[in-house]
Order: C-alpha cells, then structure tokens, then sequence
C-alpha cells in the first residue's frame, strides 16, 4: 500500500462521512459547514490529481464564496430548523431505496465491469509550475474561448437575474 | 499511483448521495447544497479522468462548471428567499403552486 493510495482512502473517508453528515444533520448551519469541509477535502482531490488551478478555483468560488452566500441567507431566514412535514410518507423510504440502488449500480459499472485498469498519475512537482498554469490558460482562451465568454454572459444574466428577483418586492410594497 | 477507477467511484458514492438528499429532504436549502454535492461529484470525475489522460480539457470543464454553480447559485437562493417571503418557510412541500 503506497503513500498516495493512504492519503486517497483517508480523504475519501473525510469527503463521504462530510457529506452523509450534511445529509443527516438537522440544523442547515451545520449542514453547510459540513459542505464546506466536503469541498475542502474535494480540492485536496484535485491538487492530488495535479489541478492546482481547479483546487484554488474550488476554495475560493465553492469553500468561499458559495458557502458564504448559503450561510448569509441561512442566518437572513433564520430556517435553522424544519419541523417534518411530508407531503408522501413513502418518499424518504423510496429515496433511500433508489439512491442505495444508483449508487451499487454506479460502483458496480465502474468497478466490475470497467475494461481499463488506467492508473492516475502520481503527483508531481512539474505539475505546479506556471508552465502547467500557461499551458492550461492558453488552451481555456483558444480552444474553449467561446464557452469562456457564453460562461461570462451566463454571470451577468445570473447577477441582473438575482436583483430583479430581490428587487421586485421593494417596489410593490411602496 | 491509484487507480483511476477509485476516484470515480467515490464520485458516483458522493452523487449518490446528493441525490439522496434531493429526493428525501424537505428543507429547501439542504435540497440546494444536495445539487452542488451533486456538481462537485461530476467534477471530481472530470479532473480524474483530466489527469489519466494527461490533458486539460477535464479541469477546464471542471472550471465551467464551478462558474455555473456560482450562477445558478445566485439564482436559487434568490428564490429561497422570495419564497420565504411568500410563504414564511422554505419547505419545499409547501411549494406546489405556480401563484406567488
């Protein structure tokens, strides 16, 4: 058993037993602090997979932003507890049934039946170079340029969006 | 050096179980952090497979992806929020109506 096989199965550990948490918790402050660590444990995913660039885009945009902006509204609402009430009682038992079913299949398609045994490389010091950094944003600004700037678009609509949305309120009640 | 294979079964572990918590939680915004577990799965899976195959491609759409979770973030809570103003919770069993 290798180093990085180690540090693989702990930070898988970390990722799933975060997310089972987020699930299960009852009060939403819990559960999106329970997010942000699973998004942490996500980055160090991908500097152990040699994305350093996605890691920092993953702390700053997921770990940082994102969930500042659930806890903001989480605290603005003050939902921190839901009392159940459900519309179908057979749902939760349902959900569990079909997600349990999705999960073995998807471990077992990938696991049994996958025909590569392709290994990930290790990591390695000539990953985190700006030259990994300048390759990775010359291809973002040749060959990807037009989702980049439909990507850019999307933002604005997504910004004019929320202050329509926030701001439609404001109005009626003058 | 870890199979390939490992990554993205933990991804499937995890998309497993943001759909579990979009099918079986009520509260609006744990439904909500289910579908970003969801994306960050996705991910998970694009930049293991980036790095097999030795290219860029993967992380770039793992970056496209981080940006349109932003976006759709910024929407939803949004939302949330209109819906809490209308209905003063955000359970989302109460919200079977198109009116406002």
């Amino acid at each position: 058993m290798n180093s990085e096989l180690i540090v693989f199965l702990v930070l898988s550990l970390v990722a799933i037993a975060t997310a089972l948490g987020m699930l299960f918790s009852r009060n939403a402050v819990y559960a999106a602090l329970f997010l942000a660590l699973n998004f942490v444990a996500v980055a160090i995913f991908y500097l152990l997979l040699g994305a350093p660039f996605v890691a920092m885009a993953q702390i700053t945009v997921y770990a940082g932003a994102i969930m500042v902006l659930f806890l903001f509204v989480i605290m603005l609402l003050g939902v921190k507890d839901l009392e159940p009430t459900r519309a179908l009682p057979w749902q939760k038992p349902l959900a569990i049934a079909l997600s349990v079913i999705l999960a073995a299949e998807a471990t077992y398609v990938l696991l049994a039946k996958a025909r590569t045994t392709m290994m990930v490389a290790s990591p390695d010091a000539s990953l985190n170079t700006m030259e990994s950094l300048r390759n990775l944003s010359v291809m973002l600004f040749s060959d990807y340029l037009f989702p980049f700037e439909v990507t850019s678009i999307l933002l604005l609509v997504a910004m004019i969006g929320a202050i329509v949305l926030s701001h439609r309120n404001k109005k009626e009640t003058k | 050096m870890v199979s390939v294979n490992y990554y993205v079964a933990l991804s499937a572990i995890l998309f497993s179980i943001g759909a579990l918590g979009v099918l079986s939680r009520r509260n609006t915004l744990i439904v909500f952090m289910s579908i970003e577990l969801m994306l960050n799965a996705a991910n998970l899976a694009f930049v293991a497979y980036a790095r097999t195959y030795d290219t860029f491609s993967g992380q770039i759409f793992a970056f496209f992806v981080i940006a349109i979770a932003a976006a759709e973030v910024a929407i939803g809570l949004a939302l949330v929020v209109e819906i809490y103003k209308s209905r003063n919770n955000v359970n989302i069993d109460d919200v079977n109506s198109l009116h406002g």
